[in-house]
């Protein structure tokens, strides 16, 4: 029962770890129809600046949080109205804003990554934050994750809420679904677009400086993030905020059930196993629609 | 569909990207220097912290000195660097250019063992002396036979494995540690080759496995395999680990209170910023490489590196880098002229003077190396080979702090 306890208690950690880099994405590419393939960047990004404000002007990240997430609201707002906006306004349909985005953000990701080679190097950054023990029902577990867990939740239970109890929220969705009916029915389009991608943008700076207190990272790692958001935005349903937080959760749940129980060494292959079957049995996500 | 369609997208951009530097004109008052290193993707960091800072250190050393003396005249070093973006056949294609069009004298090592491997073919067709400092690998025997222009100096992993060996045994002969080792390692090339053959040095040296686990590459959740191996209560944690999982290993069993009496991490301890990060937890902690800090040579190393790239060297591979660029100059000036195979043949013949001491290769192998360090203060010293000059006593781990 204990061991029980402490595979739930420590998965829960790490699926919110999982949840907190997916939240943003799955506003990005659920709402704003945006397939961000620089994502990663962004969050890895964010840590740098968590980085360097903790160990360049002794701001603690938690702190820090209130610089870096308006900082990347406001700059993904203006990447949406710069870069992503000809885009959008030249797109015929869903499908031809969905390859001119991932064209376009691929090549913002080079952008973006280059920058941080060229201003912090290529090596690896890592620095400890309220790495300390906390223990709860007898699991001992790190401040700093716990932390992270809480953000994913409080973030995606606000969004939820947000996109399904409120007439702006209800909005956002209408763009989600039809385009066209929504411009129709006098939503501003791009105007809704631009914040939903910028609100992505915040989610992933939080999540960008939650993480920068436990993982080591570097200018290069962005993908490996994109990769992981992906799987659990695709998991949960695109556009679904609490389809997104159980997907974390479930994939931090179940490798850390494979590692204690099974074997360490199929952590990977029971994300991927558990990723293939929910794409074979509901291909629209747990909780997806089915296309429009 | 969307994938393939990304995959597509990533081969075009990755084709259009490859890096294009401008041949300058031949200038005869100068030595060439080229080299192919990842300056992107996931070997740049590993090549940012050990390779090029060492590449960069020593150009600037030369040319500051007035360069290389060849044959009476001081030639200095003029640079011809790609970006091999972490991929090996980039790498390949780059060295090609850096020799046939590019027309360097010589052409320094890219980083990692896979990419050295992978060089060793070309760099050999192509006559070039290839320093492979950052490649560890047991085969390294046969192929300096195969090939003579290539040389190893981070000694073999059987080597490592030896000191791993040696220096558990000793405590356990001084009755410091039980016979009760757990041992994890990351599931790639690296990781299995090095577990595979401690293994076998551990049980044959009587030690008791009661935790033996790998964990996939990439992984930074070191909760549920630490606290399996905590639960088996070992004297010794033995782990073979890249940087970010040395680092998360070290993090989550402070916090988890795991805190054994030999603590041996991988790739990564040896860096400064371990120290930078753990500070005074750091202490007593284990690792492959050290050095000796009570060289003369290394302690001017590490305080001109810090000078020169604003940070101190990580304390395994970074020396012998330097040093091997040492050997590679005092090669050539020994010649006297930019005589490729001649300076093979004395980089291999040779004895020579360098920040980690004298340096003679036995078959193309370095053989003046530590297997095995540990944080002692402010320095990461080597303790093993027990034999080996300048080795320093273990110290028992403290609490973590």
């Amino acid at each position: 029962m204990t061991l029980v306890l402490d595979i739930v208690l420590s998965g829960l950690v790490l699926g919110g770890m999982y949840a907190l880099i997916a939240l943003g994405l799955t506003l990005q590419y659920g709402i704003a129809r945006i397939m961000n393939l620089s994502y990663g960047e962004c969050l890895v990004a964010a840590a740098f600046a968590a980085l360097y404000l903790y160990s360049g002007m002794a701001v603690n990240p938690v702190i820090g949080l209130l610089a870096v997430v308006p900082a990347s609201f406001a700059a993904n707002w203006l990447l949406y109205q710069i870069v992503l906006m000809p885009l959008v306004r030249r797109a015929r349909n869903q499908g031809m804003l969905e390859v001119d985005s991932i064209l376009g953000t691929f090549g913002i990701l080079f952008v973006i990554q280059g920058l941080m080679l060229l201003t912090f190097g290529g090596s690896l950054q890592s620095y400890s934050y309220l790495s300390v023990p906390v223990h709860i029902l007898g699991t001992t577990l790190a401040l700093n994750r716990i932390l992270a867990l809480l953000f994913a939740v409080v973030i995606g239970g606000v969004l939820f809420l947000f996109l399904t109890r409120t007439r702006y929220g209800t909005a956002l969705r209408a763009i989600a679904v039809n385009p066209d009916a929504a411009r129709l029915s006098g939503i501003d389009i791009h105007a809704a677009s631009a914040l939903a991608f910028a609100a992505g943008g915040a989610i992933v700076g939080a999540g960008g400086v939650l993480i920068s207190m436990f993982l080591t990272f570097s200018a290069a790692m962005g993908v490996v993030f994109t990769m992981k958001a992906l799987i659990v935005v695709i998991m949960g349903g695109v556009g679904n905020m609490l389809g997104a937080l159980i997907a974390g959760l479930l994939l931090g749940i179940s490798e850390t059930a494979v590692a204690r129980l099974v074997d360490p060494g199929l952590t990977i292959a029971v994300t991927y196993a558990l990723f293939l079957s929910v794409l074979l049995w509901r291909p629209t996500g747990l909780f997806g629609r089915p296309a429009r | 569909m969307r994938r393939n369609r990304l995959a597509a997208i990533g081969i075009l951009v990755a084709a259009a990207m490859l890096l294009v530097a401008g041949a300058p004109a031949r200038a005869q008052d100068s030595i060439k220097i080229g080299w192919a290193i990842s300056k992107t993707g996931p070997f740049a960091a590993g090549a940012g912290v050990t390779t090029l800072p060492n590449y960069q250190v020593w150009v600037k050393d030369v040319n500051d000195a007035g360069g290389i003396n060849v044959g009476g005249k001081k030639l200095k070093i003029e640079v011809i660097e790609y970006d091999d973006r972490s991929n090996s056949e980039e790498m390949i294609k780059a060295v090609e250019r850096l020799a046939t069009q590019d027309k360097v004298d010589f052409i320094l090592p890219p980083w990692s063992t896979g990419m050295n491997l992978a060089a060793a073919p070309i760099f050999n067709k192509l006559g070039y002396p290839q320093l492979a400092v950052t490649a560890n690998t047991n085969q390294a025997p046969e192929l300096t036979k195969r090939w003579p222009n290539l040389t190893f100096w981070l000694g073999l992993p059987s080597e490592i494995v030896d000191g791993i060996v040696e220096t558990f045994a000793k405590l356990e002969k001084d009755g410091k540690i039980n016979k009760k080792i757990a041992m994890i390692a990351v599931g790639d090339q690296f990781g299995i080759e090095l577990s595979t053959a401690t293994r076998a040095g551990l049980k044959k040296a009587g030690f008791d496995l009661v935790y033996d686990k790998s964990y996939p590459f990439g992984t930074q959740d070191m909760q549920p395999v630490l606290k399996d191996a905590q639960a088996a209560n070992p004297d010794v944690l033995l782990a073979f680990s890249y940087p970010p999982d040395t680092f998360a290993i070290t993090d989550t069993s402070k916090v988890l209170g795991f805190n054994p009496k030999v603590f041996f991490v991988g790739v990564g301890t040896a860096f400064p910023m371990y120290k930078g990060k753990f500070g005074a937890g750091a202490d007593g902690i284990m690792g492959i490489g050290g050095s000796d800090a009570s060289l003369p040579g290394i302690k001017w190393y590490i305080q001109h590196h810090k000078e020169v790239i604003g940070r101190e060297p990580d304390r395994w591979a970074s020396p012998i880098t330097y040093a091997s660029l040492q050997v590679l100059q005092q090669a050539i000036e020994r010649v006297g002229k930019l005589d490729r195979a001649a300076v093979i043949k004395e980089i291999n013949t040779g004895s020579f003077d360098t920040i980690i001491g004298k340096v003679k290769l036995e078959n193309g192998l370095n053989k003046n190396i530590w297997a095995v360090g540990q944080w002692q203060g402010a320095d990461f010293f080597g303790v093993a080979p027990i034999s080996k000059q300048g080795a320093k006593p273990v110290i028992a781990k403290p609490a973590w702090q």
